[in-house]
Order: structure tokens, then C-alpha cells, then sequence
């Protein structure tokens, strides 16, 4: 059978439209769902009480709260580590085997399934440094998974700071560091906090390195320390759907809604500030 | 004495070699140009008087470059104290993306501890320098990037005059900018040329005729000739010289 070109590119757009049209459908039918059965439940007893009676009732308050503390510590140790490493693979370190493996790790840590990252976390920071099911070793689990993504996104970040700013400030006689701090980093820093928002992103939604190194099954109240077990929105989820019998679907749902709307703010704060400083960019 | 002496200078890119044997001395407070066809090595050797080919991997420098009698390649050499004395203008200005008054006051803020009076005190001199105050001096706080280009090159010597350098290096200062401004900055040179030793690469001949007191003329990475301007151009000794500046080639 044969088509005129015409035809073949019409047939071809058609393809390409429906394919594009194809990735937002799963986005808006997951949204729906979740605000159709979950918004009922969201209040503000919801958010900020105690779960009751096993779960079945109360709010979702510790797993809101663990999450954050999970977050902040997440922050904590990998924007520094990552920043540093970045700025150290970008401005310092000569091209050679050493920085070629470093970046093969960069790239491999990326693609460690989370599971694996839990099953590490657990091994290293829980049994063998001793620090117990807490939140600092789910935090430093949820660190080294999203290091790649911050070292990534700050290494393009510095990157794109255009060489003459660094040639100016060399030639004025100002040193390699003070350049970095002064012309560098505030050029890169769009860049570097929206690789973070979206590391950080996937650390709050991500329910297996959190499961042997932090998470608590059922723990009515606010973790006293950093060494203290926490419930968090994710595992908490995982909980409702398939451990505890007899939950009712509205609780499930808004808690769902819950994470996925944080996640969603997070994301939207990202793109917001991207946008903002790319508007103000005029080199 | 001379400012700078260059002796003995071989500059190598990896395999390829960009400077070969080049010696040249260069007379306090006078223009010196360096002229020649893209790719002879004249921004190259340039480069070489405050030491940013340093910045390139796979580049190795033998000879030696005196500046008032000590060797820049020496071990131990302090390369910031290297390049506040020797500054240096780029072919393309290159504001930092900050206020007027901010990328001023960016050396003397990064080298020490200045306060707001001192610090405004050298913007206003630095900017008078460059005949910038009187357009600019209530535009300080607009974003450099909104100059023109030629106002651009203008405050990028103003801030390296604020850093307070003994050699200026100009890289084709005025290949981005038109004729009009060209001629401007060039009134600028002849003024700067009271204070500071100037050192200019440009591949515009008329300029070098114009602007300089020595012109060193530059082919394959060989200095061929060198000698008051008038003489260059007028009676180079090398032929090859003159079939460059009569454009037989170029």
C-alpha cells in the first residue's frame, strides 16, 4: 500500500501526538483518583493528630513530621557533600583515571535500585557503626541515594558559569577559592538548589531505604532524639494498604494525597525558582 | 632596565609548540603592540606575562619572563600578587553579572578588608579613570549587563585600575566593539599610558600604527621583528614583516 507524503507525515504527527498525549493521561488519572477519594479525608484533625486504634483512625501527624526530619537530615549531609564533591570534580581535579572512576560511580550510583540502598544503610549505618534504627541512618541511607542526583546537577550548574567570569576574576589576582566562592558558586546556585529540591523530592516519597534503617511500624508520638525510630509517609502508606486489615479507603487515600502533595510542592518549588532565575539570567 | 623581559620563551600546547625561542623586552609606560596573523602566538604570549595559560592542561613553559628583574616562572612565585600587578582586558568584556558599583569594588573587596567609604572612594576614582563617572555615577547600582558595549570595556579597565596593576595586557580590546568606540578606547590607552605599561595584541594594523610606541610583529609562534612603531612600519627590516603589513597575507 502506498501513502503520499503527505499522508505519511499526517499518519507520523498523529503518532507523535498521541504518544506525547499518552504520558499525561497516567498523571491526571493518578491525581483524580487520589483527590476524588482522598480530599474527604484531609482535615485538619487529619494532619495534625495521632494515629488512634491501631491506624484505623486519627491523623497521619508522626508520618508527616518523620518525613520532614527525614528530609532535613537528607539536606543536611548530602547538599554539603554533594556541593563539595561537584565543585572539586569541576574546578580542581586534573582529567585523569582516578576522576574518570570517580564519575563511572557517580553514574552507577544512580542506577543502584533503592532496596539495595536500604539493605546498605542497614548494614553499614545501623548494625555495623551501631546507630540503631534511627532517623540519622535513614537520613544518611536517603543522602548517599540522592548524592549522585546534587553532585550531577551541581557539576552542570558550575559548569554553565560561563570561563570568562572565572578568567576575570583570576586576572584581577584573585585566588582559585575565593573565585569559586565569590563568581562561581552564586552563578551556579539556581542550578545546584533545583538538582536539590529534586533529589530531595525522591527522598521523601521513597519507602525501601527507609524500611530496615528508620521507619517504625506504629509509633504514636514524635521521635524524642535523632537516634529514635520514626514513622514516615511513605512506609506509613505501604502499612495501611496491605498490613493493617480493615482500614477504611478514605485514609489511604488522604494519606497518598498527602505525600504525593508534598512531593508535587516540592517539585513546584524547584520549577518556580528555575524559572525565576532564568528570567533574571542575562548572560 | 626594562618592565618586562621575556628570554629565551618556548611555550608548548601538548606535541605542538606555540612560542618558540621568543625574547622581548618591554619599556615602562609605553604602548607596546603585538601583531601578526590568528594563530602566530601573540595572545598566547600575552597570556604568558601573568601566567593564565596556567589555566590550560598539557601546557609547558621554558625561559624565563623578568618583571622588574624577577622571573614570574620562578618556584614559589605567588601568582595573586602576579596578577594584581599584571592585570589584564579581554577581547570580549566580561562584566561579572552584578551592579556597576559591585564589579568595581570586586578586587579591592576580595583583597582586603576595605569599609564602605574607602570602597566607594575607589569606584569613583577607578570609574573618573576610565571617563565613566559622569555618565554613570547615579546608575551605580544598575546591572553592568545593561551597558553598552563599549561602556562594558570601559569599567572592565575600571576594574582593574581599582586593583591598582603596574602592566596593563589588553587582548584585542576592541574587537567586539565598532569604530566609534574603538577610537574612544584608544583615546582611553593613550591616557592609561601615564600610569601603566600597556601591552596590546590586536590584528588591526591601523591600531597598532595608531595606538602604539613598539610594535613586535609575530609568525608561527616567532617574534620576526621588533622596534619603534614608526620603524615597523615604515622600514621593517624583514620581508616578511612588510608583506604582512602591506596584506599580502594576513
Amino acid at each position: 500500500m502506498k501513502f503520499s507524503s503527505q499522508t505519511k507525515q499526517k499518519i507520523a504527527f498523529m503518532l507523535l501526538g498521541i504518544a506525547s498525549t499518552i504520558v499525561i493521561v497516567p498523571v491526571i488519572v493518578i491525581f483524580t483518583i487520589l483527590i476524588q477519594k482522598g480530599l474527604p479525608a484531609i482535615n485538619w484533625q487529619f494532619l495534625t493528630a495521632m494515629p488512634r486504634m491501631g491506624m484505623r483512625a486519627g491523623g497521619i501527624f508522626p508520618a508527616i513530621m518523620g518525613t520532614l526530619y527525614l528530609v532535613s537530615g537528607t539536606i543536611v549531609v548530602a547538599l554539603p557533600l554533594g556541593v563539595l564533591a561537584a565543585i572539586y570534580l569541576v574546578e580542581y581535579a586534573r582529567r585523569n583515571f582516578l576522576t574518570r572512576m570517580i564519575e563511572v560511580a557517580i553514574v552507577n550510583l544512580a542506577g543502584v535500585p533503592s532496596v539495595v540502598y536500604g539493605l546498605f544503610g542497614m548494614g553499614l549505618f545501623v548494625i555495623y557503626l551501631k546507630m540503631g534504627v534511627s532517623i540519622v541512618a535513614g537520613a544518611l541511607t536517603l543522602a548517599i541515594m540522592i548524592l549522585p542526583v546534587i553532585i550531577t546537577s551541581a557539576k552542570e550548574a558550575l559548569q554553565s558559569v560561563p570561563r570568562s567570569f572565572r578568567e576575570a576574576s583570576l586576572a584581577l589576582g584573585v585566588s582559585k577559592w575565593q573565585t569559586i566562592r565569590y563568581v562561581v558558586l552564586p552563578n551556579a546556585l539556581p542550578g545546584i538548589l533545583t538538582g536539590t529540591i529534586l533529589g530531595i523530592s525522591r527522598a521523601a516519597g521513597e519507602t525501601a531505604p527507609i524500611l530496615f534503617t528508620v521507619a517504625a511500624f506504629y509509633l504514636p508520638r514524635l521521635p524524642k532524639s535523632i537516634f529514635d525510630q520514626c514513622m514516615a509517609l511513605p512506609y506509613h502508606l505501604y502499612v495501611l494498604s496491605t498490613q493493617v486489615p480493615n482500614v477504611s479507603p478514605k485514609i489511604q487515600y488522604g494519606t497518598a494525597l498527602v505525600l504525593v502533595g508534598m512531593v508535587f510542592l516540592l517539585n513546584l518549588v524547584a520549577v518556580i525558582v528555575r524559572s525565576h532565575i532564568r528570567s533574571r539570567k542575562q548572560w | 632596565m626594562s618592565k618586562i623581559d621575556i628570554q629565551n620563551l618556548d611555550l608548548f600546547y601538548g606535541p605542538f609548540q606555540a612560542l618558540i625561542n621568543v625574547n622581548l623586552a618591554i619599556e615602562e609606560k609605553m604602548i607596546t603592540a603585538l601583531i601578526g596573523p590568528s594563530g602566530c602566538g601573540k595572545s598566547t604570549l600575552l597570556r604568558c606575562l601573568n601566567r593564565m595559560n596556567d589555566l590550560i592542561d598539557g601546557v609547558k613553559i621554558t625561559g624565563k619572563v623578568l618583571i622588574d628583574g624577577e622571573n614570574i616562572y620562578e618556584n614559589g612565585t605567588d601568582l595573586v600578587m602576579l596578577r594584581k600587578k599584571v592585570g589584564m582586558v579581554f577581547q570580549r568584556p566580561n562584566p561579572f553579572p552584578l551592579s556597576i558599583f559591585d564589579n568595581i569594588a570586586y578586587g579591592p573587596r576580595t583583597h582586603g578588608n576595605m569599609n564602605q567609604a574607602e570602597l566607594e572612594d575607589i569606584v569613583e576614582k577607578s570609574l573618573r579613570h576610565v571617563e565613566l563617572w559622569d555618565i554613570l555615577k547615579d546608575k551605580l547600582d544598575y546591572s553592568a549587563l545593561n551597558l553598552s558595549l563599549e561602556q562594558q570595556q570601559r569599567l572592565c579597565i575600571a576594574r582593574l585600575v581599582a586593583v591598582t596593576p603596574d602592566v596593563m595586557l589588553m587582548d584585542e580590546p576592541c574587537s567586539a566593539l565598532d569604530p566609534v568606540a574603538t577610537s574612544k578606547i584608544e583615546e582611553l590607552m593613550a591616557e592609561l599610558k601615564k600610569h601603566y605599561t600597556i601591552l596590546i595584541v590586536t590584528h588591526n594594523m591601523q591600531q597598532a600604527a595608531r595606538v602604539s610606541d613598539r610594535t613586535g610583529f609575530m609568525l608561527l609562534g616567532k617574534l620576526m621583528e621588533y622596534g619603534e612603531t614608526r620603524q615597523v612600519f615604515t622600514t621593517p627590516k624583514e620581508i616578511k614583516t612588510e608583506e604582512y603589513i602591506t596584506g599580502r597575507y594576513g
